[in-house]
């Protein structure tokens, strides 16, 4: 087991390398316009340039410059400095990480709370009016893109524009330490605007999953043993129908850490989304850079997290 | 029925269950009626469909079906159970009442240890201490003969062998000590060696715990073995019901002796064909009117369609009851006759020829699943065989499961590369075939697989499934002379051609292997390989699968290598047999020879497993460990 852990761990870092080598080639060896001109600004003089191109280390062979770079991403964290702002890329990253881990933590509250319960009762009664109506309901959902959900919430209950005046709007956000009630305040609509989709799909995922154990032969074996019907449905039924899901939620999350652009930017939170949207915007590549790795980075480690799990959770699965 | 003088433990009267589908009610079990005393055993015989299950499940209260329509009447302990509440009947489930199933694998959660779902069985129905629930847990394992029971006790079911965990389920099942044990097709899915310590265990525990046994199955041999009294089951009804002796001396019914003799046996002489039953198994959302048998009897009457037919004891054995039209005197003449019809043409001359298919030391490794540092000794599948087939012959090739008889045949198909040794093919190495000269190979070389519903395509048609060898070898370019020669085919493996336009889904089990058949003849090969070919198939459309391929290797002077885990089909079929144990080839012998004086140890202990062998001098069923 500790052998299956490391090694998948060694493989998140290999993957990180490739996925760092990838973002090398695309953003340092073939970018769209020379990063010493962008950076230098108009007018400047071939010698600024230059010494420009020298700071950087863009004078340098292709494979020092890797090899500088992998340095400077693995072991300090660096990305470089912003053209638009001359700060550094992690610093920016870490500064706005708290909205986008907040924003996930409770959206994913928000899905599964909503969700499994949803699907629970979906599975019990297929085919039944209520199934029908809340898988209709999960369809509807599903389909509505993140941003009209959010215009509309808007549009409805924000504070400032809203018919039904009710919660913070945009540019609410608040930092938890700062004020912890404007905080959970502000962040009350976006969390349900994300969650909303994840509610629909996991729901139905459960479902699904549910209805198929419910139908195997070891949770008939549980009847056969006169267990409760709760108990049937909760220790073996759902016992199994919940590791797909485990699956599902480890690389969700891994991906919206890496920035839930759309919502973030309608409800303008200072959160990684925002942070690449705007880098591109501007043209600002080392943000970019910084942010596309960082996001692969949090799908990379989700992976392997939702491998161990799996390990953990099915015991069929041989650690090899 | 033979019941004590008292009250029967469990007594089903009329117990009809039908399901509401699109295509109306379906009635799955219509008036079935029966009782089992305590310390007696009722086998409930029939094929796939003839509502053996449902019948189980109905009296278990594990039909949980919205849609099932339930009447008549089970009494257990002198309880009417289908006018009990879900909370009544929960509480007489896995207590008094107990229930073991087909897959033990599929029937014990992959999730849990073995001991603890023996211990919640225990908990659901008594307050006992962890501690000494566990106590009692490894107890009964080592009671149904699981080794080393302290630590398995800790072990998933996938880390246990089959008939481990069969055992495993039997000691849940038995964990309060039920009054009834039903057993639905207990060992079905299990080795014949495997079966054989099953069986002996369930007579052993029955014999102790004078607990009364409903044993499901559809084989007439293992029945034969371990029920008191017989019911046998057709559509929903029962057709014949008798003490077990009785009814195997003396079948009455047309569907029952259709059974014994769909059914090779070791003792009935080989080289002549079965009598299958003719047809198939009803429609049960419109079943024929009158007898439901009527269609597939040979000796109905016009008349048979109309009238139902009762439930009735024989004159002069009363405990013996018949549901069949036929006059008695008339059933005795049939079964009188019912010998097995003699195959006509003699069995080609071969010894002259060289050998068709020559196998010489044949070894196929597995690398071991190795570490970050060390590699575990590779696993040998199949470990050095040798063996010839000639020409027109056919090769048996026994073994359980694991034993290598598939990695075997799939290394003569070309299928699987052999770690070393080789295959000749009329002289030439099937493993250093390649391109066209293995295409051509594949001409001459085919295979009939296990499971007709996995290795047919769904999305294609009967008639394209056929037709797909000619058009990977380029054969029968013009459309009209293809679609001719897939109609011969299809017509040829006994199956109608208005089925060209039908998709595998659409067919039954033994029609899809007839499909499969067709395909493996598309080219005319001169080897067939077929790998467990009738294995997925009830019995009496397993008699008409082998009956054909033997019909077809006299006509078309086919070789055939033939694959299966059944040592009186596999007898039925061959000339000469092989028989595999742990990836080596422990005997080759001429068919009747090995079957009359088995040399090797292993063989004789596989003759001896199966049920109703005659056993040979100095061999026992072992209650061995098996591992």
């Amino acid at each position: 087991m500790t052998r299956y852990i490391l090694r998948r761990l060694l493989w998140a870092v290999v993957l990180l390398v490739l996925v760092s080598a990838l973002t090398f080639v695309v953003f340092d060896v073939m970018p769209a316009a020379d990063p010493a001109v962008l950076r230098a600004g108009r007018n400047a003089t071939p010698e600024t340039i230059a010494a420009i191109r020298h700071d950087l280390g863009l004078d340098q062979p292709i494979t020092v410059q890797f090899w500088q770079y992998l340095k400077g991403v693995f072991l300090h964290f660096d990305f470089g400095y912003s053209y638009t702002s001359n700060t550094s890329v992690r610093e920016q990253i870490l500064s706005h990480l708290p909205a986008t881990l907040s924003l996930t933590a409770g959206a994913a509250c928000v899905w599964l709370l909503f969700g499994l319960p949803i699907g629970i009762v979906s599975a019990l009664r297929p085919g039944s009016l209520r199934d029908r109506v809340l898988m209709g309901g999960a369809l509807v959902l599903m389909s509505a893109p993140p941003y009209f959900l959010a215009l509309a919430a808007l549009y409805l209950v924000s504070d400032d524009l809203g018919k039904v005046p009710l919660l913070p709007g945009a540019d609410s956000y608040t930092g938890l330490t700062a004020s912890p009630g404007q905080w959970f305040a502000s962040l009350v609509l976006p969390w349900l605007v994300l969650g909303a989709g994840f509610v629909a799909i996991y729901a139905r995922l459960l479902r699904g999953s549910l209805r198929e154990t419910m139908a195997t032969d070891y949770v008939r074996t549980a009847r056969a043993k006169g267990l409760s019907e709760r108990r049937v449905l909760v220790r073996h039924g759902l016992r199994s129908a919940i590791t797909p899901l485990v699956t599902m939620l480890g690389l969700d999350i891994g991906v919206l850490l890496g920035g839930a652009v759309l919502v973030e930017r309608v409800f303008d939170i200072p959160g990684i989304g925002r942070l690449g949207y705007e880098a591109i915007t501007h043209g600002d590549y080392p943000t970019i850079q910084g942010t596309v790795l960082f996001a692969a980075m949090f799908v990379i480690v989700a992976n392997a997290i939702v491998d161990i799990a799996y390990a953990l959770l099915d015991p069929r699965v041989v650690y090899e | 029925m033979t019941v004590a003088a008292d009250q029967p433990l469990l007594a089903v009267e009329n117990l009809c269950v039908g399901f509401a589908t699109d295509d109306g009610l379906v009635s799955a079990v219509d008036g079935v009626s029966f009782s089992v005393a305590e310390g007696r055993t009722l086998g409930l015989v029939g094929e796939s469909g003839s509502g053996k299950s449902v019948t189980s499940l109905t009296t278990m209260g594990l039909l949980r079906s919205a849609r099932a329509r339930v009447s008549g009447s089970v009494r257990f302990a002198g309880r009417e159970l289908l006018a009990l509440d879900e909370r009544e009947r929960r509480t007489l489930r896995g207590s008094e009442m107990a229930m073991i199933f087909q897959d033990p694998l599929s029937a014990l959660h992959p999730f849990y240890r073995v001991g603890w779902q023996i211990v919640e069985a225990m908990r659901a129905h008594r307050e006992i201490s962890s501690s000494a629930a566990r106590a009692h847990a490894i107890e009964l394992l080592g009671l149904v003969g699981i080794p080393d029971p302290g630590r398995r006790i800790d072990a998933y079911p996938h880390e246990l062998s089959g008939g481990q965990r069969q055992r495993a389920m039997i000691a849940m099942a038995l964990v309060n000590e039920p009054r009834l044990l039903i057993a639905d097709e207990p060992t079905t899915a299990l080795d014949v060696t495997v079966q054989a310590q099953i069986l002996e265990l369930l007579r052993r525990l029955q014999r102790e715990l004078g607990m009364a046994m409903l044993f499901i199955t559809h084989d007439l041999d293992v029945v034969a073995e371990m029920a008191h009294d017989v019911a046998v089951m057709y559509a929903g009804r029962i057709v014949e019901q008798a003490p077990t002796d009785v009814l195997f001396a003396d079948p009455q019914h047309p569907y029952t002796g259709g059974l014994l003799s769909s059914i090779p046996r070791l003792d009935t002489p080989r080289g002549d064909a079965l009598a299958p039953i003719a047809g198939r198994a009803p429609n049960l959302a419109s079943p024929p009117g009158g007898c439901r048998f009527h269609p597939r009897c040979p000796h109905a009457q016009p008349e048979h369609a109309l009238v139902e037919p009762v439930l009735e004891p024989l004159s002069d054995e009363p405990r013996h009851r018949v549901a069949c039209l036929l006059a008695p005197d008339v059933r005795r003449r049939i079964a009188a006759q019912a010998h097995p019809r003699a195959l006509a043409a003699p069995r080609q001359a071969r010894d002259a020829e060289p050998a068709l298919l020559e196998v010489r030391d044949l070894v196929k490794e597995y690398p071991g699943r190795g570490g970050l540092l060390r590699r575990r000794a590779p696993h040998r599948a199949v470990d050095g065989v040798s063996f010839t087939v000639a020409r027109g012959e056919t090769l048996g090739l026994v073994g359980e499961t694991g034993c290598g008889k598939t990695t075997v045949a799939r290394m003569i198909a070309g299928l699987l590369a052999p770690t070393s040794g080789e295959v000749r093919f009329e002289g030439v190495d099937v493993a250093a075939c390649r391109g066209r000269r293995l295409k051509a190979l594949r001409r001459e070389l085919q295979v009939v697989f296990q499971d007709p519903q996995g290795s047919l395509n769904d999305r294609k048609t009967v008639g394209a499934i056929v037709a797909e060898p000619f058009v990977i070898h380029g054969l029968l370019p013009e459309r009209r002379a293809r679609r001719r020669r897939v109609a011969e085919l299809i017509e040829h493996v006994g199956l109608d051609p208005s089925l060209l336009g039908r998709r595998p889904a659409d067919l039954s089990g033994g029609q899809r292997q007839r499909v499969g058949i067709a395909r493996a003849l598309a080219l005319e090969p001169k080897l067939i390989i077929a790998d467990e070919p009738v294995s997925a198939l009830d019995v009496s459309v397993q008699a008409q699968i082998l009956n054909l391929l033997r019909d077809l290797q006299r006509d078309l002077g086919l070789t055939l290598v033939f694959i299966s885990h059944d040592l009186a089909v596999v007898r039925h079929m061959s000339d000469r047999v092989v028989v595999m144990q742990a990836g080596k080839a422990v005997e080759i012998a001429d068919a009747d020879e090995l079957y009359a004086n088995p040399a090797h140890a292993y063989t004789r202990s596989l003759l001896a497993s199966v049920p109703g062998a005659p056993r040979h001098a100095g061999t026992e069923v072992t209650d061995a460990v098996d591992r």
